[in-house]
């Protein structure tokens, strides 16, 4: 067995866009992925790894890096996209980011995430701070709308000012193999973001295998996405590190063969500052400190913030924190 | 580091675990200890240190143990026997639970303890070590209160004397006491002299839980007090983890003393992937088969078995892999890999790898450096490396992995195979078939189907060949602890056996009769071209038998060798044929009683009988081959254990002299109704009957080589067997001396060895003999983990 590396067009930099690939049905019929040897990768990923004191405030400030920070809910309005967005530039306190002598870090988190309609209205709130606004887009998130409608809908948020999509695909080509129909879809969903990054919620809950999620992210990665993503946060079964695994290896493998990064985004159950610690040694671990970086790397995640916030005071302070001394999103 | 650079640059840091509840411990013994016998501590003398390897520090002084020390541990374990055995099975279950409860209570400060002692990682011994040995001790509770129900007519051996090693001093502990006080022994238990802490501070959980006095006892020091143990008349068994020259010279030093023994020994286990593996977790497999405390484990996948057409992708993922594995201080809690037990271990586990490179091998190890003290060595990967290679079949017990290809499956098992040893395997596939199929074929006690060193009190663990006999752990594992109560009352045999005679010798008259030898289902001529002259009860001629020698036994070994495919012969195959044989018997019992008469002298209906029995004894493993069979274990992980019961391969038997036909029928039997192929001796004196029978075996469909026969002088060729290195168990019945011979001759491939040892079996009792007492000897059982999920 030798991969052949698929190219539409040459393997660029290690840092340069997906360009997108030719699909490789051969390439995934080599994909073999075994669940139980990876759920005890990922059981022991968080026993082998720890940072304590000075390193876990440092790595918790850099997890705060990475947050997509935030709301998808039917209940959001103007002001709620407001004050998230006021706290993406300000995610933790100045006193407790003076305590630990993180000021000059300029901290705020990597992304604000929102459904179309306050696309613009996240825009002119972050104007200035240099975060990005990315969308959840076609249809989200069944993802079961006319495919023309879908690509209207990303249209529209890149033209409101999103510089990062985040779609969903259609999963039940994925339960079909209809591997081709998917790439197509990925395809001219790249297509219509142009120049705003592509990320592709997979909802790995719903794909029932990890052979299957690991077929659709690299599907993906050939029809373009410059991120792969887990899930919306509104599937049963959300973001877990054995998924995780399998989508991080499929990352490695599409390096490894084509030279370029695509970054990872775990979303939906990840709320606990260990939970993060967790993840972001398993990146360390798995693809190297190259991914821990906001262009590769991103936690979709509402309420994680908060714990990371009070878990960074306790390390300024000594003392442990309660979350209303924490200004809220 | 400041908080702004550590974000740059994203190290780990130090994550110390605290290790003051220890240090206050050790002192509160002024970090002094004696031996624990008989319920307390007695004074400590003779001490030598205990060191922690990662820092060179001394922990403690422990005892070197005296001869009174030793018999006073005897003695106290022995007069804790009655009573201890006097306790109802629930009894005994309530301590082996309130053991278990008291290991989870103290079980960081177990963990803490053994890395401090030990070296090896605080991740392992608090994850791994102590966890399992709770569970070992929650497990055999059942087992003490569940006894009699599942072991009917067995007993406990008495004291046992046992010997554990360094590499996990309390779960090698866990497997040793657990069983044996559940199955009603009482213990005295060495640990090795490297790493006796954590085996101290479970005599004070002894003592808190109120153990009867005795039960445990506890001595220290080095190989010499071993020796003692082993060598002591008031020990009833043995049981030994530890290195295979040892575990030979334990074997050797045993021999004729009649005390139980099971051996735990060395290793140089086959971690097989194939190219439809997942070969990421496959690496993720080999840091945790190789790279596992320091890969100073006996059943360590240390050799690497790869498909060619994936090789260069795998080593690449593995070099890779092994850049991230982290070494250093054990008490840190992010340590992959932490200190070897001693720098002696360092000194030798550098020398073979300076050998491995002399000749040729190519050694990969990644950067950065290490600890600048204590005992620690990087991960390490030789590729270039063939069978022939020191390095390849040299247990290295250390972190260095050799690496090799395969072609084919046929090919991957072959190089599996090609070992002394038989310990453990792993096998990597995404095709159940292909597991499936290669996992019967690998010889060794344990195989891990995509996974690898999975441990658990139900599923039994043990090795094949030079790797030990014996099982720790499930039923098979109890079942080395207990024994048939008749067994233990077997009197003496009586060197001049004789049936009564009661009439003069029978003589069937007819023509002259020719036996010869019987080797790869042909009648054959000795090699010696001397006969023997068989005579009558009065002394009267009545025959010849050939005069086997040396190149008959190996001739005979050899037809045996390659009828080993009987094994994969179906169950339900190997039934047919023993009812067959009993059928054609029967056919022919008047001429089979007419010469047991003429041999023996014993009278019709004598002669009848036994013959009729003979025929019985064959129906009975007939009806046995396709029934004694396996298991199916649950440990606590989505997998399921499968324990196969496996032929061990090639048995020698010497029969005995009295009972000429059904003696022999008895062990030839259950030997090849489990899958063996068998070389017999017969009766020295009476060997006609079964040169007789190797005409019902031709006209039986029994397939050529499955059962040889050799004859002789008795003692003389089953001693060739005992040496031999192709046969894989021997059962001996013959006397005492000649008996413990044949025990300290197997040591060269430490070969299963039953002998009479001098005492009389009774060959006609059914209850004793058609059951499970020689399949369990003429079997071993392989357990295999099959994890799942889709």
């Amino acid at each position: 067995m030798s991969v052949q590396a698929v190219s539409a067009s040459a393997p660029g930099r290690s840092n340069s866009r997906n360009p997108g690939f030719d699909l490789d049905l051969g390439w995934l019929r080599q994909i073999r992925m075994n669940r139980s040897a990876l759920e005890r990768r990922a059981a022991t990923i968080g026993t082998r790894r720890t940072v304590k004191k000075e390193w876990q405030a440092a790595w918790l400030l850099k997890a705060i890096s990475l947050i997509d920070l935030t709301t998808l809910n039917s209940d959001d309005t103007a002001g709620r996209v407001e004050r998230l967005c006021a706290k993406a530039r300000h995610p933790v306190r100045s006193d407790i980011l003076k305590a630990l002598g993180a000021e000059e870090l300029h901290l705020t988190v990597a992304a604000v995430c929102v459904y179309h309609t306050f696309v613009k209205t996240a825009v002119d709130a972050l104007k200035g701070s240099g975060i990005p606004v990315a969308a959840v887009s076609t249809a989200f998130p069944a993802g079961l709308a006319p495919h023309k409608t879908k690509l209207a809908e990303i249209e529209a948020s890149v033209k409101d000012g999103a510089r990062e999509i985040d779609i969903v695909i259609e999963r039940h080509k994925v339960l079909n193999g209809d591997w081709k129909g998917l790439y197509k879809e990925v395809r001219d969903y790249r297509a219509a973001c142009g120049d705003a990054h592509l990320k592709t919620i997979l909802g790995t809950g719903d794909l029932a295998t990890l052979t299957n999620v690991a077929r659709a992210s690299l599907v993906c990665m050939q029809a373009g996405a410059d991120f792969i993503k887990t899930s919306t946060g509104k599937e049963k079964v959300n973001a877990t590190l054995p998924v995780s695994l399998a989508m991080i290896r499929m990352i490695r493998w599409f390096h490894e063969e084509t030279g370029i990064a695509i970054g990872y985004k775990p979303a939906g159950g990840i709320s606990s500052a260990k939970d993060a610690l967790t993840y972001l040694a398993l990146i360390k671990d798995e693809l190297g400190n190259a991914w821990l970086d906001p262009h590769l790397f991103r936690f979709g995640a509402s309420s994680l913030l908060t714990d990371i916030e009070r878990q960074l005071e306790h390390a300024a302070t000594g003392h442990y924190s309660a979350d209303y001394r924490h200004p809220m999103a | 580091m400041n908080i702004p650079q550590i974000f740059k640059s994203l190290d780990y840091g130090p994550a110390p675990e605290g290790a003051a509840p220890v240090n206050e411990w050790l002192d509160t013994y002024a970090r002094k200890f004696g031996q624990f016998i008989g319920g307390e501590f007695l004074k400590s003398k003779n001490t030598f240190a205990t060191t922690n390897p990662a820092t060179g520090e001394e922990l403690a002084q422990i005892s070197q143990a005296s001869k009174p020390e030793i018999d006073k541990a005897v003695k106290a374990a022995r007069e804790a026997l009655d009573p201890w055995q006097a306790l109802s099975g629930f009894e005994r279950a309530k301590y082996l639970y309130a053991i278990a409860r008291q290991v989870q209570k103290h079980s960081r400060f177990f963990a803490v303890l053994e890395t401090m002692d030990n070296g090896k990682p605080i991740r392992e011994s608090r994850d791994l070590d102590i966890p399992l040995v709770a569970r070992h001790f929650y497990h055999h509770a059942g087992w003490a209160q569940h006894r009699d129900r599942e072991f009917p007519g067995h007993e406990p051996y008495g004291v046992c004397g046992q010997i554990i090693p360094w590499n996990f001093p309390l779960l090698m502990l866990s497997w040793k006491i657990a069983p044996a006080l559940a199955a009603g022994n009482t213990v005295v238990l060495k640990p090795a002299e490297f790493t006796s802490l954590t085996a101290l501070f479970f005599a004070e959980i002894c003592r808190d839980i109120g153990l009867p006095k005795g039960v445990v006892n506890i001595v220290t020091g080095d190989g010499r007090v071993g020796e003692m143990i082993v060598n002591h008349p008031g020990i009833d068994k043995v049981a030994f983890t530890g290195s295979t020259d040892v575990g030979k010279a334990i074997r050797k030093a045993t021999a004729g003393s009649g005390k139980g023994l099971s051996l735990e020994l060395g290793g140089k286990s086959p971690f097989i992937v194939f190219e439809d593996a997942d070969l990421d977790s496959a690496v993720e497999g080999l840091v945790d088969a190789i790279w596992f405390n320091q890969g100073q484990v006996c059943c360590a996948g240390s050799r690497l078995l790869i498909q060619e057409s994936v090789e260069e992708r795998f080593i690449k993922k593995l070099k890779k892999r092994m850049a991230t594995l982290r070494v250093g201080d054990p008490l840190d809690k992010a340590i992959d890999i932490g200190a070897m037990v001693a720098p002696v271990q360092v000194e030798r586990v550098a020398e073979l790898m300076r050998i491995g490179e002399k000749e040729g091998a190519v050694r990969y190890e990644p950067d950065g450096s290490l600890p600048n003290q204590g005992c620690f060595m990087k991960p390490t990967l030789f590729t270039n490396v063939s069978p022939a290679s020191t390095i390849a079949s040299e247990e290295i017990f250390g972190p260095v992995l050799v690496a090799m290809s395969f072609r084919t499956p046929d090919e991957a098992v072959a190089l599996a195979n090609n070992t002394r040893y038989g310990l453990a395997s792993s096998v990597w596939t995404e095709n159940i078939n292909l597991a499936l199929d290669i996992a019967p074929r690998i010889k060794a006690g344990v195989v891990w189907i995509n996974s690898t060193n999975q441990f658990d009190a139900a599923c039994g663990f043990g090795g094949y060949r030079e790797s030990g006999f014996g099982r720790e752990g499930g039923k098979e594992g109890m079942a080395a602890y207990l024994r048939p109560a008749w067994e233990k009352a077997l009197e003496p045999h009586q060197a001049a056996w004789q049936t009564a005679v009661d009439e003069m010798p029978y003589d069937s008259g007819g023509v002259d009769r020719t036996a010869k030898m019987y080797v790869g289902g042909k009648q054959a001529r000795g090699d010696s071209g001397y006969a023997r002259r068989i005579y009558g009860p009065q002394g009267a001629f009545i025959g010849n038998v050939a005069d086997g020698n040396r190149k008959d036994i190996r001739n005979a070994v050899e037809a045996a060798r390659k009828a080993l495919g009987w094994s994969t012969a179906t169950a339900h195959l190997r039934a047919q044929i023993l009812y067959f044989l009993g059928e054609n018997l029967d056919y022919r019992r008047e001429e089979f009683a007419d010469r047991l008469r003429s041999q023996t002298g014993v009278n019709a209906e004598q002669a009848d009988l036994e013959v009729g029995l003979a025929i019985e004894r064959l129906f009975a493993f007939a009806g046995w081959a396709d029934k004694y069979d396996g298991a199916v274990h649950n440990p606590p992980v989505r997998n399921m254990t499968v324990a196969m019961v496996e032929p061990i391969g090639v048995l020698g038997i010497a029969a005995p002299d009295e009972y000429p036909l059904l003696g022999a029928v008895s062990l030839l039997a259950p030997a090849i109704a489990m899958g063996n192929t068998a070389v017999l001796i017969p009766s020295e004196r009476h060997p006609l009957s079964m040169t007789d029978f190797y005409q019902v075996l031709e006209t039986s469909d029994v397939p050529a080589g499955v059962v040889n026969v050799v004859t002789g002088d008795k003692p003389a060729l089953a001693h060739v067997m005992a040496e031999h290195d192709g046969v894989d168990a021997l059962w001996f019945v013959g006397d005492a001396e000649w008996s413990a011979k044949m025990e300290a001759s197997s040591i060269d491939n430490l070969k299963q060895t039953w002998t009479s040892k001098g005492k009389a079996f009774d060959w006609l009792d059914s209850d004793q003999l058609a059951g499970d007492y020689f399949l369990a000897k003429a079997t071993q059982i392989k357990n295999v983990w099959v994890p799942y999920g889709a």
